[in-house]
């Protein structure tokens, strides 16, 4: 199912300001990217280009080509609604749906797709959940609300509920930025066992984290404030981290600016 | 540097306040004291002074002041009782609810969630000014221009819906009946509520909305999951307040209603009264005894729209232990 | 490959289609909004209804129904009910707008009318009822003297109690005056009238003036200006306050100097929109206040007049000569209401804390 994203000339607009500038890249499914780089230059906003979330926020414009596989996905008929249901994210906070139990909050993308029996729709909620190593933790109150869980077990919850849907990518925003270090390496360990599923690409502020996680990484970066960020490189991580072939990102990676 | 602060805690108030007292402290703050104490002896004695009056009357009344259909406080004896405008003023605010509610939050959508933008800017500033125009003014609207729109409206409701009795017309004449009353009460508040509900719905966490989105779900769906549970009570308290509103006005429906003492199911039959706009009506002819009369009723909506009110309170009050983001 | 693979289950979820499928052209609703607009007046023509308001719900409907129609059968379930939905919020800013438009418009068409500057300097002294000619000189007068005693007495009382409840109060008399503000707000104003009818009229046996009306009028506007000026206290940063403190200032002078001066801005605008609002108020003044035909610039002693209540009196005669004063005078209040409400507005904004966000 895992799918693989050829992105070709990709620019974004917030209004009439590029925000990244003419991106190409190749993610390969069934392993994990990492898009790192300094704050504002425009990872998180490449990576909602890529369930097309980027044109939800006001003035917000794509252009070039995402392909999925075969099928692109800023192509003529293509319903964004579809995009995003294949492609699924996981946010930087945690935001499980407040009003809904745990239950359903796994349950609701399904329910937006579709009419399923109570025994199927326990059936995936429950794998689900064990997909997203919480099982064991809410299996006794899967009736009281999400957000009672506390920041590592919302988060996790959230990802149960982009993977119920079976995507065929799962795209995560600075999933760990808001938790603390336990609930990070719980969300790291996963990630590690979701990549034998999905195409997965995370943006992270936290270098040692991309080292850890991610097979590829990209590194991102803007020539000045005010312009559009642009991709510097792509490489496998182990190369990135020790023998980068640009000098910005050996500059960033060593802490020298960012 | 200015940066919003939440309020000050009692902690920290407290720990000011423990400076020595001086006399300028003393004065000022006895004044501002003295003043919170002025609002309360005025609501003690709006309710005070009504109820007095109230008792003067009605224990004058020779009918029952609850069940009686006549309003002939100079009579001998005395004969008045708030049956139809009870009825009048209930019937009125639950066409009006049932038409500017639904109405309302379709509109708060648009502005929050469906216009361009461009649009819902100044759409917003002209609901926002909308909420301020006088009720007199709707008034001479609704009886000079209203009325006569909705003749047809009326024939055709009773030619097609007359089965149904409600809008079975069985009195002829212009449309100066409770329905049109309950239209112009809905446009009235529509505003209101609209404002109210513009609000809570701005205020829905976006990153919920985003949740929403990033499973899939369309636009009306991600409002459904997203937008209307986090404002359900924001609705209902803003609904409470347009029908407060809705309940005490009286220029608008003494204008464009034409009263009468009957009690009729027939909404489409000139007739029926409301309290306000009973009082409005009265009041010239009245003499005291007519007067302290009016005050009775005045006082029965007073306690209504308090009991309205008091719901709404409570509502908003439940809200905002309710923390919808889980930070 | 680990064991999470083999341990995955068959797809459970339903299978999905592809990405895209057929979709309506972006112009559809403008077409089917045109298309069921056209049809809504043929209907309406054909069959002979008057009512216009007819034409436009039939024309509503229809758009909904087409819409559903079309998109149920092109794009499938969900994407209908979401045009539904779309569709419906449409005519409900349809429907709303044009009552409001209709209001504004007949307003403004009928009064300009009749509205000059003899209108607006003369009175109605000696003006028969079918005769064209006299103003509001009377009433505007009347409004002006009632709305300020109105604020007179209400914006101090408001303003202290709001100080009362954000810088010193608290315990149960802090609670007390809060839900009892609350349940102020909600005071019809015929209430608030009869209460000052029931004290100063058969009480204290005064006779109609506009000051009984200006009370009626501030007990309406107290527990608005007390709410607005509370919530702009609150959004001063304690910072400022405790920086005030730290220099050794009494917390009255911190007050009057720090606190309120930051938040002057919010309070004039908070003020304003309640002076709007009592402006247009006519059924206390319709209790207290009397109406008269004549100049009357003593608001203690003698029956006044009043913009709305000279709208009312106008409308009630019914003569096409005092319905289009009327008319007029309506236009007067709600410009003088408009200015009122747009200035507070531009002041909030101009004086608007920079927040950041």
């Amino acid at each position: 199912m895992a799918k693989r994203i050829d992105v070709s000339g990709l620019s974004a607009y917030y209004g009439n300001h590029k925000a990244i500038d003419d991106i190409s890249m190749t993610v390969e499914p069934r392993s994990v990217t990492a898009f790192i780089g300094p704050s504002g230059c425009g990872k998180s906003t490449f990576l909602r280009t890529l369930n097309r979330m980027h044109e939800v926020t006001p003035g917000g414009r794509v252009e070039g080509k995402v392909m999925l596989d075969d099928e692109n996905l800023y192509g003529a008929n293509v319903d964004p609604v579809a995009v995003r249901r294949t492609v699924g994210m996981v946010f930087q906070r945690p935001n499980p749906f407040p009003t809904m139990s745990i239950f359903d909050n796994v349950a609701a993308g399904l329910r937006l797709n579709g009419k399923y029996k109570k025994a199927e729709l326990n059936d995936i909620v429950e794998k689900s959940l064990k997909g997203a190593n919480l099982w064991n933790e809410v299996k006794d109150r899967l009736n009281k609300p999400g957000s009672g869980l506390s920041g590592g077990q919302q988060q996790r919850l959230c990802i149960a509920r982009a993977i119920a849907v079976e995507p065929d990518v799962l795209l995560m925003d600075e999933p760990c930025s808001a938790l603390d270090p336990i609930s990070t390496l719980a969300i790291e360990d996963l990630i590690g066992e979701l990549k034998e599923r999905f195409t997965i690409v995370i943006v992270t502020h936290n270098m040692q984290q991309a080292a850890r996680v991610s097979d590829r990484t990209a590194f991102f970066n803007l020539a000045a404030v005010g312009q559009p960020g642009k991709l510097i490189e792509l490489d496998d991580t182990e190369r990135i981290f020790s023998n980068p072939s640009v000098q910005a990102t050996e500059d960033y990676i060593s802490g020298r600016f960012g | 540097m200015v940066t919003t602060t939440p309020p000050a805690t009692d902690q920290n108030r407290s720990r000011r306040a423990s400076s020595a007292v001086r006399p300028g402290d003393r004065i000022f703050s006895g004044l501002s004291k003295g003043s919170g104490i002025t609002l309360l002896v005025i609501m003690a004695a709006i309710a005070v002074f009504l109820t007095y009056r109230a008792v003067l009357a009605i224990s004058d009344d020779s009918a029952n002041f609850f069940t009686t259909f006549e309003w002939n406080p100079a009579g001998d004896p005395p004969v008045f009782g708030i049956a139809v405008l009870a009825f009048g003023t209930i019937v009125s605010s639950v066409i009006a609810m049932a038409i500017a509610v639904p109405v309302a939050i379709g509109i708060a959508l648009f502005i929050s969630h469906y216009a361009p933008r461009k649009l819902a800017k100044p759409l917003a500033y002209v609901v926002d000014l909308l909420a301020a125009v006088p009720s007199i003014i709707y008034g001479l609207w609704g009886a000079i221009f209203l009325v006569p729109y909705l003749d047809g409206l009326n024939q055709w409701l009773d030619q097609y819906l007359g089965w149904t009795y409600i809008f079975d017309k069985s009195a002829d004449g212009v449309a100066r009946n409770m329905f049109t009353v309950g239209i112009l009460l809905a446009i009235m508040i529509l505003p209101i509520i609209t404002n109210v509900t513009r609000e809570v719905f701005l205020q829905a966490p976006k990153m919920h909305e985003e949740a929403a989105l990033a499973l899939g779900a369309t636009r009306w769906e991600v409002i459904r999951m997203a937008v209307l549970p986090f404002g359900r009570s924001g609705i209902i308290s803003a609904s409470m307040l347009g029908l407060g509103r809705a309940l005490g006005e009286t220029m608008a429906v003494a204008v464009v209603l034409s009263p009468s003492f009957a009690l009729s199911l027939h909404l489409l039959d000139p007739g029926g009264g409301t309290f306000a706009q009973n009082i409005a009506a009265k009041f010239n002819e009245a003499d005291a005894y007519g007067r302290d009369a009016l005050i009775a009723s005045g006082l029965v909506l007073f306690v209504i729209t308090l009991l309205v009110n008091g719901a709404a309170r409570m509502i908003i009050a439940r809200r905002k232990e309710y923390s919808g983001a889980n930070a | 490959m680990s064991h999470a693979v083999q341990e995955r289950p068959v797809a459970l979820s339903k299978p999905r289609g592809p990405l895209s499928h057929a979709r309506l052209p972006r112009w559809t609703p403008a077409a089917v909004a045109a298309g069921s607009i056209a049809a809504g007046i043929g209907i309406g023509l054909a069959a002979g209804w008057h009512s216009r308001t007819q034409w436009g719900m039939l024309a509503a409907l229809l758009f909904v129904l087409v819409s559903y129609a079309l998109t149920s059968k092109v794009e499938g379930a969900r994407q209908a009910k979401d045009r539904v939905a779309t569709s419906l919020v449409w005519v409900c800013f349809v429907l709303a707008v044009v009552p409001l438009l209709s209001l504004a418009w007949v307003t403004i068409s009928k009064g300009i009318a009749v509205l000059d500057v003899y209108f607006l300097t003369h009175s109605m002294n000696g003006v028969l009822d079918a005769e064209a000619g006299g103003g509001v000189y009377h009433a505007l007068l009347g409004t002006i003297e009632q709305v300020g005693i109105a604020t007179l007495i209400a914006a101090p009382i408001g303003l202290l109690t709001a100080v009362y409840l954000v810088e010193y109060g608290k315990g149960r008399l802090a609670k007390a005056v809060t839900f009892f503000v609350d349940v102020m707000t909600g005071i019809p104003s015929i209430v608030a009238g009869l209460f000052v009818l029931s004290t100063w009229t058969l009480m204290l046996d005064f006779g109609p003036s506009g000051f009984a009306g200006a009370m009626a009028l501030a007990i309406l506007m107290m527990p608005v200006v007390v709410r607005s000026t509370e919530e702009m206290l609150k959004l001063v940063p304690n910072e400022l306050r405790e920086a005030s403190l730290a220099l050794g200032i009494p917390k009255w002078r911190t007050i009057l100097k720090v606190v309120l001066p930051t938040a002057i801005g919010g309070i004039t605008t908070g003020v304003m929109l309640a002076v709007a609002r009592i402006t247009g108020e006519t059924a206390p003044v319709l209790l207290l206040v009397f109406g008269t035909k004549l100049i009357n610039p003593n608001p203690f002693e003698g029956a006044q007049s009043s913009l709305p209540l000279y709208v009312y009196e106008q409308y009630q005669v019914g003569t096409d000569q005092s319905v289009a004063r009327a008319w007029a005078a309506a236009l007067v209040l709600i410009a003088f209401v408009m200015i009122l409400n747009m200035v507070a507005r531009g002041i909030a904004r101009w004086k608007a804390p920079k927040t950041g966000r």
